[in-house]
C-alpha cells in the first residue's frame, strides 16, 4: 500500500510537472516572457507591470543565444509572447527570422532612435558599457589602451582577460565587424587570440583581474557597479576605463524587448514593452541594483553611473548585429 | 521477442554516433577538413592528450600505493584508510574544482588538472586494484619469495602482472572520465573538446562544427579502448589448486608507518578536506540568506524527477539485453554487448550534441522537452544500469521459474512471481547508481533541460559562474549528502566480492 502511494505521489509529481506550462497557458489575462535578462532584473519589471495592470506575466529565463534559437525553432507556434534580452544580436537574429510583430509608434516614441533598430520591429530597453576594467595597483592613466583596437597589438601579449564564449562579448565583435569591416576585425581577433586569456564568464573575468592574475578585462561596466554595491570583495583593485571617442570599444549595447508575431496576447504583450520602455519601467533602472543604463526619453540613470551622454559611443544600428559571421571569424582565430 | 527488443535498443544507443558520422558525411570533406584540421582543434588534441597521459600514470601509482597500504600493510586504522580511500567519488568533480577554485582564486590550468584529476578519479582505480589484491592467493608470492627473489621484485614480477586486468579497467574508466568532464575542467579554465564544444554551442549554435569537435571527441575515447584492449592482452589469471587461499600476510612498514600515515591524512586533507572546510565555510558566510531562496525546493523537485524518470528508462532499456546475457548468451548477445560496450565509452557531451540537434533539425517537437534529457539520460547511464540489472538477474535461477511453471503459472507470471522479485534488489541498485549519476550530472542537463527547468547541478553552475559561491554552497552540501550512501554502497560492494 505504501508503496502505491509512493508511486501515485511519484507520478502525481511527473505529470504535474510536465503539465504546468499548458495549465499556466490556459489563463486568460497572463502572458508568456521568455526572458535572457537578468531574472533579477526582469522580476522587478513583472512586479511592477503586473501591479499597474493586473496582467499576470509567467516567465522563463535563458540565456540570449538560447532563447533566440529556442524561439526560432518554435516558430509560429512559441508560446512566447514576449521576448527581453541582454544583447541586440539575439534580438537580430529572431527579426531576421521574421517573428518579431511591428511595434506602434506610441511605444517606439518613448525611445530614442540610437537604442532601436531602424525597423522599428523592437525597442531597446535597457543599455551597458563596454569598458576596460583593470588592475588600478598596476594600471594607470597614460599606460591605459586609448582604442580597443590596441589590445591586440603585441605589447599587450598575456595582460588582458576576455569571456568570448559569452553573448555579452560576442556583441562587442559584432560591433567592431559592423564598424571596421571584416579584415581589421580578423586581425583583432588574431592578436586577441595571442594576447588575451579566456575566462568563463565577464564576474570570472573581472575577479582574475581583481586577484592580480591579468592585468584588464574588456567586460561590460555594471558587473563591477554590481560588485561595489555588495560587498566589493571581487572589484575593490579594479577601476573602469572608458574608451570614449566613438572607439568600437565605446560599443554600448543595447538590450532588447519585442513582441512575438504568433502571441496570442499581443495586446497585452505590447502593453508589457510600453510599460518597460516607459517611466515606470525605466524607473526600475534608476533605482534598483541592476546598474544598467536606462534609455527611455529623458529616462534618468542610476546617478552612480557615468552618464548615458558621456560614453561617446559610436552609433551603431542594432539590428545589423551578425552573430552568425562574428562567430565563424572567432572559429577561424581559434578562440572558439 | 527479447532479442528482437535488446537488438532495438543497441540501434538506439547507436543513433547518436551515427549521426555525427551522417552529419560529417552530409558536409562533404572540404568542410569537415575546415573543421577538424585547424589550430584550435590541434590545442584541444593537445591539452586531452597531455591531461590523459599525465593524468593515468599518477592516478595509477596513487591508488596502487593506496592499496598496497590498506590490504598488504600494517598500517593503523586499514579499514577506515580503505573506506577514506574511496570517500572521493562522494564529491562530484566540479566539486572539487568548485572548493579549490574558491579557497585558491588562482589555481589554474594544467597543473591543477591533472592535481584535481588524481584527486577525484582515484578510488576508480582504487576500488579494482584493492578487491584484486585482497583476493590474490599468496602462495604465489611465497614461491618467488623462496627461489630468492626480494620483496620489491616480487611485487613487480609478480603481483603486478596480476593486477594488469584490474589497472587497465580502472585506467580505462579514469581517461573516460577524464575525457567527458566539463565542470572541473571549465571551472579551472583547462580547455578541453568537452568544454569546447559546450562554449561552441552556447556561443552559435552551430551544429556541423560543434558535431565535428564531438566525433573528434569520439575518436579519441575510441584510442583509448583501443589501447585498453591492447594493454590488457589476452592472459587470464586464475589460480588452480585445492582449498581456499589463506589470507596475505600484512607487510610490517615498521619505522616508516609515521611517513606513511603523514602521506595518508595529507590526501585526505587534499580530498576530502578542502572540499568540506569550503563548503562548510561558505555555508556560514552565506548564513540564513542562501537557505531562504525560493529556488533550493524546485531545483530539487525538478532533479529528483529527472533522476527517478532517467533512472527508470535506462533500466526498462537496459532490461531485455541484462536479460539475454544471463538467460540467452550466444552470438548476437556477444555482437551486442560489444556494440554497447563500445557505444558506453561515449563522452555525454557526444550523446546530448547529438540529440538536440537531431531534435531541432529532424524532430522538432522533441525541442526542449524533458522527454528528450529523460532519453539521454538514459542512453548515457545505460551501461551502469545493465551491470546491476544482469547481477540481478543472474541471481534468480532459472530452475525457480520452471518450478513456478510446473505448478500452473503461465511464462509471463512466472516470471513476474519469482525473477522479477529475485532480480529487484540489483535493479533498484542499478536505478540509484544512475539516479545519482544524474543528480550530479551537468553537461548533458545545461544543454538539454527545458529553457526554465533547473536543477541542483545546473543552479550550482549558474551560482559559481557569478562568484556567488555562499549561494552555491547549499547545493554542494545537498549533491555530496545524497552521494554519499552510494560511495558506501560501492565500497561495501567492493569489500563483499571480495568475500570479506
Amino acid at each position: 500500500m505504501k508503496r502505491r502511494q509512493l508511486l501515485m505521489a511519484g507520478a502525481t509529481l511527473g505529470a504535474a510537472s510536465l503539465a504546468a506550462p499548458f495549465v499556466a497557458r490556459a489563463a486568460e489575462t497572463e502572458i508568456t516572457l521568455y526572458n535572457a535578462q537578468h531574472a533579477s532584473l526582469a522580476k522587478e519589471w513583472v512586479d511592477g507591470f503586473t501591479r499597474d495592470t493586473g496582467i499576470k506575466v509567467v516567465t522563463r529565463n535563458g540565456g540570449d543565444t538560447a532563447m533566440a534559437n529556442q524561439i526560432v525553432q518554435e516558430g509560429a507556434s512559441s508560446p512566447a509572447d514576449v521576448f527581453l534580452t541582454e544583447n541586440s544580436p539575439a534580438m537580430a537574429r529572431v527579426e531576421q527570422a521574421g517573428l518579431f510583430a511591428p511595434l506602434p509608434q506610441e511605444t517606439l516614441r518613448q525611445v530614442p532612435p540610437q537604442f532601436r533598430p531602424s525597423t522599428g520591429h523592437w525597442i531597446g530597453i535597457a543599455a551597458r558599457s563596454t569598458v576596460f576594467a583593470y588592475d588600478k595597483r598596476k594600471l594607470s592613466g597614460n599606460q591605459l589602451p586609448s582604442s580597443l583596437l590596441d589590445l591586440a597589438k603585441p605589447e599587450w601579449k598575456g595582460r588582458w582577460a576576455a569571456s568570448p564564449a559569452g553573448a555579452d562579448f560576442q556583441a562587442i565583435v559584432a560591433a567592431l565587424l559592423l564598424m571596421k569591416g571584416e579584415a581589421v576585425t580578423t586581425d583583432w581577433l588574431k592578436g586577441m587570440k595571442e594576447n588575451a586569456t579566456a575566462y568563463r564568464g565577464n564576474s570570472a573575468a573581472m575577479k582574475g583581474v581583481n586577484a592580480g592574475e591579468v592585468q584588464g578585462a574588456v567586460i561590460y561596466h555594471y558587473y563591477w557597479f554590481g560588485d561595489q554595491a555588495k560587498t566589493g570583495e571581487n572589484s575593490n583593485n579594479v577601476a573602469l576605463h572608458y574608451f570614449r571617442h566613438q572607439d568600437p570599444g565605446a560599443f554600448v549595447s543595447t538590450s532588447g524587448g519585442g513582441v512575438l508575431a504568433a502571441s496570442k496576447h499581443k495586446k497585452e504583450a505590447q502593453e508589457f514593452i510600453r510599460w518597460v520602455t516607459g517611466k515606470a519601467g525605466q524607473d526600475v533602472l534608476r533605482t534598483g541594483d541592476s546598474f544598467e543604463y536606462a534609455v527611455g526619453v529623458d529616462a534618468a540613470s542610476n546617478p552612480k553611473l557615468v552618464p548615458l551622454a558621456d560614453l561617446r559611443a559610436p552609433a551603431i544600428d542594432p539590428s545589423k548585429l551578425d552573430s552568425k559571421r562574428v562567430t565563424e571569424l572567432m572559429m577561424q582565430a581559434g578562440l572558439l | 521477442m527479447v532479442a528482437g527488443a535488446a537488438l532495438l535498443v543497441s540501434l538506439l544507443m547507436l543513433v547518436p554516433l551515427a549521426f555525427v558520422a551522417s552529419m560529417a558525411v552530409r558536409a562533404g570533406w572540404q568542410t569537415v577538413s575546415t573543421l577538424v584540421f585547424r589550430p584550435r582543434v590541434g590545442e584541444l588534441l593537445g591539452n586531452a592528450t597531455l591531461l590523459v597521459v599525465l593524468t593515468l600514470p599518477l592516478t595509477t601509482a596513487l591508488a596502487l600505493a593506496l592499496a598496497w597500504l590498506t590490504e598488504r600493510s600494517d598500517i593503523p586504522g586499514a579499514r577506515l584508510w580503505s573506506a577514506l580511500a574511496v570517500a572521493p567519488l562522494a564529491v562530484p568533480a566540479f566539486l572539487h574544482g568548485y572548493a579549490w577554485v574558491s579557497l585558491f582564486p588562482s589555481f589554474h590550468g594544467l597543473a591543477a588538472a591533472v592535481l584535481l584529476s588524481v584527486i577525484a578519479y582515484s578510488p576508480f582505480l582504487y576500488l579494482p586494484i584493492a578487491a584484486v589484491l585482497r583476493r590474490l592467493d599468496p602462495g604465489l608470492e611465497d614461491s618467488a619469495a623462496s627461489l630468492g627473489l626480494p620483496p620489491v621484485l616480487v611485487f613487480v614480477r609478480v603481483v603486478l602482472p596480476q593486477l594488469r586486468v584490474a589497472i587497465c579497467g580502472g585506467g580505462l574508466l579514469v581517461g573516460l572520465h577524464l575525457l567527458a568532464e566539463y565542470g572541473l575542467y571549465g571551472m579551472l579554465r583547462f580547455d578541453t573538446f568537452t568544454t569546447a564544444i559546450l562554449d561552441q554551442f552556447q556561443s552559435g549554435f552551430d551544429g556541423v562544427a560543434a558535431n565535428m569537435l564531438a566525433g573528434v571527441l569520439a575518436l579519441c575515447s575510441f584510442a583509448l579502448l583501443g589501447t585498453e584492449a591492447l594493454l590488457r592482452g589476452r592472459a587470464r589469471y586464475a589460480r588452480i589448486g585445492a582449498g581456499a587461499a589463506r589470507a596475505a600476510s600484512r607487510a610490517r612498514i615498521g619505522r616508516l608507518t609515521p611517513i606513511c600515515l603523514l602521506l595518508l591524512v595529507l590526501l585526505q586533507l587534499a580530498a576530502i578536506g578542502v572540499p568540506f572546510v569550503t563548503i562548510a565555510r561558505w555555508l556560514v558566510a552565506g548564513g540564513a540568506r542562501v537557505w531562504q531562496g525560493v529556488e533550493i525546493g524546485p531545483a530539487l523537485g525538478s532533479t529528483a524527477m529527472l533522476a527517478i524518470l532517467g533512472a527508470s528508462l535506462a533500466t526498462l532499456l537496459s532490461a531485455p539485453m541484462a536479460w539475454l546475457s544471463v538467460r540467452a548468451p550466444g552470438r548476437l548477445q556477444r555482437v551486442l554487448e560489444a556494440g554497447n560496450y563500445v557505444v558506453g565509452a561515449l563522452p555525454g557531451v557526444v550523446i546530448a550534441l547529438a540529440l538536440v540537434t537531431i531534435a531541432v533539425t529532424e524532430l522538432r517537437p522533441l525541442y526542449q522537452t524533458t522527454f528528450t534529457i529523460v532519453l539521454a539520460y538514459a542512453l548515457m547511464f545505460l551501461p551502469r544500469a545493465m551491470l546491476s540489472l544482469r547481477a540481478g538477474i543472474a541471481q534468480a535461477p532459472v530452475e525457480l521459474e520452471h518450478a513456478a511453471a510446473s505448478l500452473g503459472r503461465s511464462p509471463l507470471r512466472a516470471v513476474w512471481a519469482v525473477t522479477a522479485r529475485l532480480a529487484a534488489p540489483g535493479a533498484a541498485a542499478g536505478l540509484a547508481m544512475v539516479a545519482l549519476g544524474i543528480t550530479n550530472e551537468l553537461t548533458a542537463t545545461q544543454m538539454l533541460a527545458p529553457i526554465g527547468t533547473e536543477t541542483l547541478a545546473t543552479r550550482f553552475w549558474s551560482y559559481t559562474g557569478e562568484l556567488d559561491y555562499a549561494a552555491a554552497a547549499p547545493y554542494a552540501l545537498i549533491m555530496v549528502l545524497l552521494s554519499i550512501p552510494m560511495t558506501w554502497l560501492l565500497h561495501a560492494q567492493s569489500r563483499r566480492s571480495a568475500g570479506r
